[in-house]
């Protein structure tokens, strides 16, 4: 089903002249509305009148995600406070946390877009959607809601965790459509198979799943599909941008259709920034044509994909983008958090005695993301006093928890133990199938 | 004077123990006594040997890491009760000890005990108040 035809099935024509018209309003909306938008483009001799075709785009300056930071909390916002009406924070850290306000409009198209993700995924307003993202600060519990409720869907907000009451709500509600992580999905299936023999999952009505803010391989959605007895669909969105739905997977599961009547999309090359041509790989940049709150421009998202047009046999016309594997910088997304190994460093840093030399790996044990931090041992760390290591570790991961935000196991090893290439430690294995 | 102990950090996997009595050997390093403290993934080697600091600054150069600490050494009959003895001695003065282990001295009628306290000069102390005989490196390695 398409949620809203006239948009998602506009010819190719029409669609860049509402793009262009959308894109010059963003602009000139940023410039005109928030000081740190029109000092930039001072600076950077670009002037929004400039903006005559698609193509001039590639002069304006791009936005990074070190912008946000600086310009916390609300720094970057076009609306005065009165007009925001939410709030989300990127996930991550605290320190690092990036917010981003929504209006009332704003949120509506949020909640279009969801609802257009779950149409396109197959549901409709006779569907019970169970929403087993988390609800916070993190826009994928909320967004989803407010987008299954648009739909018209029966909405069970029972947010992440909780795998028992999960497999008993589908199981009690005859919830058709469930929404989470990929790796919470297999831990529902894993939790089936080892605790409730008895139970069939393929019994019950459940049939869709929408699964997101964590990369996914084919493989772990044939996994998903097989042992769920379901058909699995990737939303796709970040919550610098909006949150879920800025593009999501149709029925044919070949790429995700981009909601082009609300974000402009280019892919450029990371280490140069020019653009490049269509169905090549490269870091997917967004502009968002309609927010009023936080308009994105030329947001460098990290993101690797290609955009292409394949004349999709759902009808929608707009472009596809390729699930996101890869990243452009060496950010790890671990449970849905982001977490850079500068952040790692950071905390490692902290505890007196440790060795710039560690290793992160990352692994998916039992469908859930395992970190451990490898630890060399040196001269400080080391006490004779098995106590005092233990407390050492406690203490390393104590600090994880507090600061990003995720359980690490943390091995203490011998010194030369970490490979090292070029004399420069390797830091990040990440052994994750995805 | 207090006895200085070798302490070697080590991974609990085969091989690695042997790597460092094979480092030390190499070089010379008699070991008079030597147990280890062990966890799942790693383990701390607590040794007295001939020459600490040498067996540190030796070690180090093969990238293994160790640290030496100083602990007490005292002498004890080789007989039922003499460890309760001396137990008796810290509890009265509610000392905790840090961790402990024995050898044979170089007399049949004696055994040899290393205490480990976060406070060892009141330790000590006790031990001097009740009359032990706190033992030197030399008394355990002999002249070198």
């Amino acid at each position: 089903m398409i949620f809203n035809k006239k948009f998602e099935t506009m010819p190719e024509k029409e669609l860049k002249a509402l793009q262009l018209e959308r894109l010059k309003w963003t602009v000139h909306h940023a410039y005109d509305n928030c000081s740190y938008y029109r000092e930039k483009y001072d600076k950077a001799g670009f002037h929004p009148d400039q903006l005559k075709t698609l193509d001039d785009m590639r002069r304006v300056p791009f936005q990074t995600k070190q912008e946000m930071r600086d310009n916390y909390p609300f720094g970057l916002f076009a609306v005065p406070l009165k007009d925001v009406v939410r709030v989300h924070s990127s996930s991550g850290t605290t320190g690092n946390a990036t917010v981003v306000g929504y209006t009332r409009n704003d949120l509506s198209i949020f909640s279009e877009l969801v609802a257009r993700s779950l149409a396109a995924a197959g549901a409709d307003e006779n569907d019970i959607v169970q929403v087993a993202f988390g609800y916070g600060l993190f826009t994928g519990g909320l967004g989803l809601h407010y987008g299954a409720e648009r739909l018209g869907a029966m909405t069970v907000p029972i947010s992440a965790g909780n795998t028992d009451r999960q497999v008993m709500l589908i199981k009690d509600y005859g919830t058709t459509l469930l929404v989470c992580t990929p790796s919470f999905a297999l831990n529902i299936a894993d939790f089936i198979e080892k605790k409730m023999p008895d139970f069939d999952i393929k019994q019950t009505s459940l049939r869709i799943g929408v699964f997101g803010a964590e990369p996914w391989s084919e493989s772990m959605r044939d996994e998903i599909e097989a042992r769920l007895g379901i058909k699995a669909y990737d939303i796709y969105g970040l919550s610098e941008v909006m949150g879920p739905g800025v593009s999501s997977e149709c029925s044919e599961k070949t790429g995700l259709h981009v909601n082009e009547d609300h974000f402009y999309v280019e892919v450029i090359d990371p280490e140069t920034g020019e653009v490049l041509p269509e169905g090549e790989m490269g870091e997917i940049v967004y502009t968002s044509l309609t927010k009023e709150a936080f308009p994105n421009i030329r947001y460098r998202s990290r993101d690797i994909t290609r955009l292409f047009h394949d004349s999709c046999k759902c009808g929608r016309t707009f472009v596809k983008m390729e699930k996101v594997t890869g990243r452009s910088d060496d950010m790890l997304i671990i449970r849905g958090v982001n977490v850079f190994p500068s952040q790692i460093e950071d905390v490692l840093i902290s505890v007196e005695g440790t060795d710039p030399h560690y290793q992160i790996i990352v692994d998916r044990k039992k469908a859930l993301d395992d970190i451990e931090v490898v630890v060399e041992v040196n001269e400080k760390l080391f006490s004779d006093e098995v106590k005092v290591m233990d407390a050492i570790k406690r203490d390393i991961s104590d600090r994880f928890k507090k600061s990003l935000g995720i359980s690490a196991k943390i091995t203490l090893v011998e010194p030369m133990t970490i490979a090292r290439s070029e004399g420069k430690a390797v830091r990040v294995i990440d052994k994750r199938n995805i | 004077m207090n006895v200085t102990q070798l302490s070697v950090f080590l991974e609990n996997r085969p091989g690695h123990l042997q790597n460092i009595l094979r480092i030390l050997s190499e070089n010379d390093i008699n070991i008079t006594a030597l147990t280890i403290s062990e966890t799942a993934e790693y383990g701390v080697v607590r040794m007295i040997v001939n020459d600490a600091e040498r067996a540190g600054i030796i070690l180090k150069k093969n990238n293994i890491t160790s640290r030496t600490t100083e602990v007490i050494a005292i002498e004890i009959d080789d007989r039922p009760g003499s460890l309760y003895g001396v137990m008796d001695a810290f509890s009265r003065r509610d000392m905790n000890i840090e961790y402990m282990y024995a050898f044979p001295g170089k007399n049949d009628e004696k055994s040899i005990m290393i205490f480990r306290f976060d406070d060892i000069d009141a330790a000590k102390e006790a031990l001097l108040a009740e009359y032990y005989h706190i033992l030197e490196m030399t008394d355990i390695i002999g002249e070198h």
